[in-house]
């Protein structure tokens, strides 16, 4: 408990005025140290939006003490709307980042040298929802629609799976989504981006108007990017190249980091109760029944995982960087024009913590991990 | 029988009497009706707010393909008693949680307290800068216009931008802090209105008045301070209420870019994905900032009582 409050006393300061105030001083007195190793390490680590059940692992490694048992104390650094995580990662404003690869794979493009170290989601979250009564059930069936997007990076896979299924930009119309789903739930857009673990979930969170109760999942049909083979790699951990290079203690503390997220995110996905608990104390302000089905959502993109939480699989590497070399959105551009320097993503670190993690008898694939049921509440409260 | 003398000089004090008892006996009745005009406004905009609803077409008012007037639905908008409703509910189902409007009036005083920040480095600036370009010709002509083209950069839009460089800045224990790039972007938009204003406000004395100081051979501080800051606060109250309001909106425009935790700002992206399913929630940050807004307004109005002897009806 007195590790708990400690945790949340500091990070609650720190996060309340935005920016971290770490001096040597204060976290050798702030921080009771739990082990030998005495004074801890600290870390930052930018998120890509505000606290939410998306990044229930962090806060609950940080929670659990799992930073800690690692000799790290981790500052998590909330996102915004015009907060580029990536960018932050690499002005060396933060030691950690995390962000969609899609995203990056651009802003590498432009010079940032930084590394996808640890690969935590395996599945995409992204969909296009509509309504059973519309018809849309492939992305072939997009054309002629009104279909939503969010842009700013985040119509990739859409636009990657009209292109295989030859839709062209010009047969549908292409309109800008809001946060809400209001555009969609009044009818504005036929087929709305939504994630599985928020936008989805906000829908069944309606009062259906001509049923009187919430809509159902029955009611909606759901296009998975992961199904049509368009899925672009999302939440990755995000880490400077040239300190990877040059500094061994930054080396050593990202494969530490990485193998306490890893524990965060198995406490997460068999605790989600405690998890989303843990993301509200935190500061998110999202309803009980939301943070924990976002708990549960994210938990199911991570596990059962094929090789480990985390390692980088080569092939879904190579897929998400040919949809970025080959998809071209409606001014013709594409994300990236050559291929990713070698840079770009790293097994070495992931693969040590996995290591360490399995001796230490870690189940790090969660193979037996079954979801949990949700049921969602009017608002998601 | 009176003199000639006494017959003028009566009807003119009866005249001023008449005109001070005017002006005392209007001081409260005049605010309190005031005030009462501004609820009877607020009643009216509630009462078209639920007329339009319950009349308006569901589908709003299209005009050529052009939405004029929006949707009557239950989600695009909702009855008030909802959105009031909703502000007495606790944030989330959470046993801890907090009841809506504690949450947003806690994230308005958070917001206030940036803008005022904001407001008194504005307003601190814009002072300064218009009495160096008051005192030197040279400075008025070389600094104007880059005043006037700094309203052009969308300082806004690169909030994100500005954080980072702040985050590099540190010496000693002093570390830049989120709160403040907020502060800055509003102290940005918030100088502007001063610089102007004062300038205005301080060059407005008539010449004659400039050639009776010159006559007593008065210094420029004393003219300063005896002709130029009194005859300016007729231009400086408006200009000081503009940068008021305009902290207020950077505040929140940036909070919101920046998704700087605990202000208005955060609120509103935090609370519009509930739109759907809690129509009434996304509307209670948006009370907060107009109530942010009324209290900053306020204050200036506060200061404009304190300088009530030099006004002179207010120029805008």
């Amino acid at each position: 408990m007195k590790h708990r409050m400690t945790w949340l006393g500091t990070v609650g300061a720190i996060t309340a005025v935005g920016v971290l105030v770490l001096s040597g001083c204060s976290t050798a007195s702030d921080t009771p140290s739990t082990d030998a190793a005495g004074e801890l390490t600290p870390i930052t680590l930018q998120l890509q939006w505000v606290a939410q059940a998306q990044f229930a692992g962090y806060y609950a490694a940080v929670d659990q003490g799992f930073y800690e048992d690692e000799g790290l104390d981790v500052t998590i650094v909330e996102g915004g709307p015009d907060i580029v995580p990536q960018d932050v990662l690499a002005a060396g404003d933060v030691d950690y980042a995390i962000s969609w690869v899609p995203k990056v794979l651009g802003s590498i493009e432009q010079g940032a040298n930084i590394t996808n170290v640890a690969q935590i989601f395996e599945r995409s979250a992204t969909t296009q929802i509509s309504f059973k009564d519309k018809g849309i059930e492939t992305a072939a069936d997009l054309a002629g629609q009104n279909v939503g997007s969010w842009g700013f990076g985040n119509e990739w896979e859409l636009f990657a799976g009209m292109q295989q299924a030859d839709v062209a930009l010009d047969d549908i119309s292409l309109i800008q989504q809001a946060f809400d789903m209001n555009a969609f739930l009044s009818g504005d857009i036929d087929a709305a981006q939504a994630m599985t673990y928020n936008e989805y979930a906000q829908v069944l969170e309606t009062v259906n108007p001509d049923t009187g109760e919430l809509f159902q999942p029955d009611e909606l049909n759901v296009i998975d990017w992961n199904d049509e083979g368009t899925a672009m790699l999302q939440d990755a951990i995000w880490a400077n190249a040239d300190q990877l290079e040059s500094d061994e203690d930054y080396a050593a503390n990202t494969v530490k980091f990485i193998k306490a997220s890893i524990k965060g995110w198995i406490y997460a996905g068999t605790n989600p109760e405690e998890a989303a608990a843990i993301v509200t104390a935190a500061g998110s302000s999202l309803g009980q029944s939301h943070q924990l089905w976002m708990t549960n959502e994210v938990s199911k993109l991570i596990f059962p995982s094929t090789n480990g939480v985390g390692l980088i699989d080569d092939a879904a590497w190579a897929n998400t960087v040919d949809i970025a070399l080959n998809t071209k959105n409606e001014t013709g551009a594409t994300i990236i024009t050559t291929e990713p320097p070698a840079t770009a993503y790293s097994n070495e670190y992931v693969q040590q913590a996995l290591d360490e993690l399995t001796n230490d008898g870690v189940d790090v694939n969660g193979a037996d991990w079954t979801p949990t049921e949700v049921a969602l509440n009017e608002g998601g409260n | 029988m009176p003199t000639q003398t006494e017959q003028i000089a009566r009807p003119r004090r009866s005249v001023r009497g008449a005109a001070e008892l005017r002006v005392r006996r209007a001081g409260m009745p005049q605010r309190l009706s005031g005030g009462l005009f501004g609820l009877a406004g607020l009643a009216v905009l509630a009462l078209v707010w639920e007329l339009y609803k319950s009349f308006g077409p569901a589908d709003g008012v299209i005009l050529g393909g052009v939405t004029v007037l929006p949707r009557t639905t239950d989600l695009a908008m909702p009855h008030l008693f909802v959105m009031a409703e909703r502000l007495f509910e606790p944030v989330t189902g959470a046993a801890s949680a907090s009841p809506l409007w504690l949450a947003v009036l806690q994230g308005s005083l958070f917001t206030l307290g940036i803008a005022a920040v904001g407001w008194l480095v504005g307003v601190t600036v814009g002072l300064a800068l218009a009495l160096l370009m008051q005192r030197f010709r040279l400075a008025e002509s070389a600094i104007l216009p880059w005043i006037i083209l700094s309203q052009t950069v969308p300082l806004i839009a690169i909030a994100p931008l500005v954080r980072r460089w702040g985050a590099q800045i540190q010496f000693g224990e002093f570390t830049w802090e989120s709160w403040m790039s907020v502060a800055l972007i509003a102290s940005y938009l918030a100088f502007f209105p001063v610089s102007i204003g004062a300038l205005r406000g301080l060059g407005s004395p008539d010449a004659n008045h400039v050639d009776l100081m010159h006559c007593y051979a008065v210094g420029w501080w004393k003219t300063l301070w005896r002709l130029r800051l009194p005859a300016s606060v007729s231009y400086l109250l408006p200009a000081l209420r503009l940068a008021a309001v305009s902290a207020v909106v950077g505040s929140v425009v940036a909070e919101v870019s920046i998704g700087l935790r605990g202000g208005i700002g955060r609120l509103i992206v935090e609370y519009a994905g509930a739109a759907g399913g809690d129509p009434g929630k996304p509307w209670a940050p948006i009370f907060g900032s107009i109530l942010v807004g009324l209290v900053a307004a306020g204050f200036v109005g506060l200061i404009s009582l304190f300088l009530r002897r030099f006004r002179r009806g207010e120029a805008a």
